[in-house]
């Protein structure tokens, strides 16, 4: 269990220098640490499917993020915060951590999975029968692609529709406006 | 925008083939071993993102143009469905696995198992990778302020 206390304390530092830091590029960098930190705990959880998407998307969406914003014109905000609007906020986010405190209560140990303290869950009959209904040896293919390819299915829908709105947004050539024709 | 160093050419040049062997592994084997077609998909994607940063936007668009790169992505949904309807036609139910659960094809542990599971991550690899490889390509080509003028 240290080593997911040593990973969290990593990834809670570099989630403030992210935060604090003034440099654009340092800032996506621990970002990119932040997921590294999370990869390596699902690993540790024995999650490898989850890991290698985690580690995988984490440095793409890093190339991502320092391709889409370094070399931008940066605007800086500057001005002194609100003191309502602060006390505000403080107040909402003390609320809704003590709500999570209440939830966390409830949930199983971390790294305990659920089916050993509620018997006969679902993912129970999926270890279980998973080998025999579908014949894939990992389980999470025979999860995601067999009993819930409906899921997948809209995920992959989700993700056509969204490439369709960044192809329409980011195009090259705009179509010309009625009243650009007329001018 | 004519890339970077030739050290870096060459290395990415060289790696760029380990990379998309490992992707097509992880796309092929995910019945077998940990990963699938999202994550086989994000490592084909990412090949081609590593080439358009050290060889420059020009040459990956010569290499894998953008009609290419759609027409996949298309072909990648289009397969998907099409085993779902598949399983319609032929089982009774939208996604039934007819392969195995009907013609009990291959045999379980080998490569060639678990009926439609392997087909499916095929798909969803060519999906996934062309369609993220697309939004690269797009988030690198946009600038702000020239597409509205020009």
């Amino acid at each position: 269990m240290a080593i997911f206390y040593v990973l969290l304390l990593f990834m809670i530092v570099a989630a403030i220098i992210a935060i604090e830091t003034n440099n654009l590029l340092s800032s996506v960098i621990c970002i990119g640490a932040i997921g590294f930190g999370a990869s390596l705990m699902f690993l540790f959880l024995r999650a490898p499917d989850i890991a290698i998407t985690q580690i995988v998307v984490e440095v793409l969406g890093l190339i991502i993020l320092i391709r889409a914003t370094i070399s931008r014109d940066l605007t800086f905000i500057t001005g002194s915060k609100e003191f309502f609007g602060t006390v505000i906020s403080v107040v909402i986010i003390f609320v809704i951590f003590l709500a999570g405190v209440q939830v966390f209560e409830t949930l199983p140990n971390f790294g305990t999975p659920i089916f050993a303290e509620v018997p006969d869950t679902a993912s129970q009959t999926y270890i279980k029968k998973g080998l025999d209904d579908t014949g894939a040896a990992n389980i999470v293919a025979s999860v995601i692609l067999d009993y819930r390819a409906y899921d997948t299915l809209g995920e992959a829908t989700v993700l056509f529709t969204s490439i369709i709105g960044a192809a329409v947004m980011l195009r090259k050539k705009t179509r010309k406006l009625p009243e650009d024709l007329n001018l | 925008m004519k890339g970077m160093t030739i050290i870096v050419k060459t290395i990415s040049s060289w790696v760029k083939m380990l990379i998309v062997l490992f992707g097509i592994y992880i796309v092929l084997f995910g019945h077998l071993t940990p990963g699938g077609g999202f994550a086989g998909g994000v490592i084909l994607a990412s090949s081609y993102v590593l080439l358009m940063l050290a060889f420059g936007r020009e040459f990956v668009e010569k290499d894998l143009p953008l009609a290419i790169d759609s027409k996949l992505d298309c072909l990648g949904a289009l397969l998907f469905a099409l085993i779902a309807i598949l399983g319609f036609a032929l089982g009774g139910t939208f996604f039934f696995n007819f392969l195995y659960q009907k013609y009990r094809l291959g045999e379980s542990l080998r490569l060639i198992s678990a009926g439609t599971i392997p087909l499916s991550n095929i798909a969803i690899g060519l999906k996934v990778g062309a369609s993220l490889f697309m939004v690269i390509f797009l988030l690198s080509t946009f600038r702000r302020g020239t597409s509205a003028n020009k």
